[in-house]
């Protein structure tokens, strides 16, 4: 067994009661597992960053498995779109911080394990800090800058960063700089992408959405990864990228090679401490490309309330909504459909001289509705609708579903 | 002919096609066939220069084209092109 940072999981320093012995008999009767790799795990030490799609299943995994001390860093709390996916929380745990309703399940789930709250969000002026006492940390975030500081932070202080992504139907897990026995580290996040995409160009689930049960697989492959990493057993995903489509249920594994030009890791490094991340995935990829949204013409706004008081006064105004039919099916507020994707073929529908509500969702893609009309058409009578039905919803009618 | 996948995040350019079939005897040609009959999804793949952005990654079989031998990378037929994007998807 190849185990390098737990080396000192000897018989004197960790020991377990007869309850725990008990609990643990199937771990402790596989062959190559055993008592030495349960004692692994005990001595180990994880930080599972997210609470969410990922952190449910491995943290519940992970305590179950007897890992000795978990971390959780989350700084939100539970709400109801989050049952459907984030089943280490029930009905009970809406509205209350995740970190402390996780704690109170995986603790039920495993009373022999230490585990330690961060009620925050993981930044660069915290991270080194939180990290620095842990072995592993499992990355399940939900953003590209907050992947960026957790791979950055574990190659700063040498710790593995067992990661995992989800999006839709697929899913990606890796184990990133990882120790080998020759003493040399593993490719990590920046040697597979070494930038992130563009603000907007990669929707996160909050608008994408995912289907419930693929955090739970990809979420597990992640537990997996960080016992097998801990306890020694097995060969964990170093150097290769596993892809998961559940769509098609086609799974593949490729290869990841190290970066010369990793600015941390690559032949001549220039980072030696954490960045602005928000700025590294904020800024323009690609000079020359301009932020279009930031540059172009300001779009006028009218505020639901203001929207509710026309309405109420029966004044004429044509109201139109830009999202998908489907989204108009879970919920609207009588608008006329037009998605934003055909709105410049239908601008004999929109009104050119009466004062014209455009909304979406939250409010992005009513202002690029806009934007298109008055580029294109020259529209002088078009008003966004800021925050969107969501807005709409909270403020005004209470009766209308969110999503 | 070769096989190109496209990931979910792309998927929206390709009116929902999750492969393509191509004809081209290399990388750089099959993304090029893939651009003129989806138009849209080129710059997100490649830059205002041709080149592969960085937070995509080409791969044919279980080997990143840049081990192999970069966008010349050679294909034929029955070899799978993949489209390697980054997703940050897990907590919210």
């Amino acid at each position: 067994m190849s185990n390098l940072f737990i080396m000192n999981a000897t018989k004197e320093q960790v020991s377990f009661s007869k309850a725990e012995i008990e609990r643990y008999s199937r771990h402790l009767i596989i062959p190559d597992f055993n008592i030495e790799g349960q004692r692994r795990l005990k001595a180990g030490k994880v930080l599972v960053v997210g609470g969410g799609g990922l952190g449910s299943p491995m943290l519940q995994y992970l305590a179950a498995a007897g890992v000795g001390t978990i971390g959780i860093v989350d700084y939100d709390t539970v709400d109801d779109t989050n049952l459907q996916r984030q089943v280490l929380y029930g009905k009970e745990s809406v509205g209350k911080l995740k970190v402390e309703e996780a704690k109170k399940r995986i603790t039920s789930l495993n009373p022999h394990i230490e585990v330690k709250t961060y009620n925050t969000m993981l930044t660069s002026d915290n991270a080194l800090d939180i990290i620095k006492d842990y072995d592993i940390v499992a990355d399940g975030t939900d953003n590209f800058p907050t992947r960026y500081l957790v791979n950055d932070a574990c190659v700063l202080l040498g710790k593995v960063n067992v990661y995992a992504s989800i999006f839709r139907f697929e899913g990606q897990v890796s184990v990133f700089n990882y120790l080998k026995e020759d003493g040399s580290r593993g490719p990590n996040y920046r040697d597979l992408f070494p930038t992130p995409p563009p603000p907007g160009l990669v929707p996160s689930c909050a608008e994408g959405g995912v289907i419930g049960v693929l955090p739970g697989i990809i979420g597990s492959m992640q537990a997996l990864e960080v016992i097998k990493v801990l306890s020694g057993v097995g060969d964990p995903l170093v150097g290769r990228l596993f892809l998961y489509d559940a769509l098609s249920f086609e799974m593949r594994t490729l290869k990841v090679h190290a970066d010369k030009s990793n600015p941390l890791t690559g032949e001549n490094p220039t980072q030696t401490e954490l960045i602005d991340y928000v700025q590294f995935c904020g800024a323009p990829q690609v000079e020359g490309e301009r932020d279009v949204e930031a540059e172009s013409a300001p779009v006028k706004k009218i505020s639901v309330s203001e929207l509710h008081k026309l309405q109420e006064e029966g004044a004429d105004v044509q109201v139109i909504d830009v999202r998908e039919p489907y989204e108009y099916e879970i919920v609207n507020i009588g608008a006329e459909l037009i998605p934003l994707g055909e709105i410049t073929e239908h601008q004999e529908r929109i009104s050119p001289n009466k004062q014209v509500v455009i909304h979406c969702r939250s409010g992005v893609r009513s202002a690029k509705a806009i934007r298109a009309l008055q580029d294109k058409f020259g529209f002088e009578n078009l008003y966004n609708l800021e925050g969107g039905i969501l807005a709409y919803a909270k403020e005004i009618d209470n009766s209308l579903p969110t999503y | 002919m070769a096989k190109l996948l496209i990931p979910t995040p792309l998927r929206k350019f390709t009116e929902n096609q999750a492969s393509l079939e191509v004809e081209a005897g290399n990388v750089e040609g099959s993304i090029q066939e893939l651009a003129t009959r989806f138009p849209e999804v080129k710059r997100h793949i490649l830059d205002q220069d041709g080149k592969i952005r960085t937070f995509v990654r080409l791969y044919v079989g279980d080997e990143d084209i840049n081990a192999l031998n970069g966008p010349e990378t050679a294909v034929e037929a029955g070899s799978v092109i993949s489209i390697i994007p980054a997703i940050a998807g897990g907590s919210n």
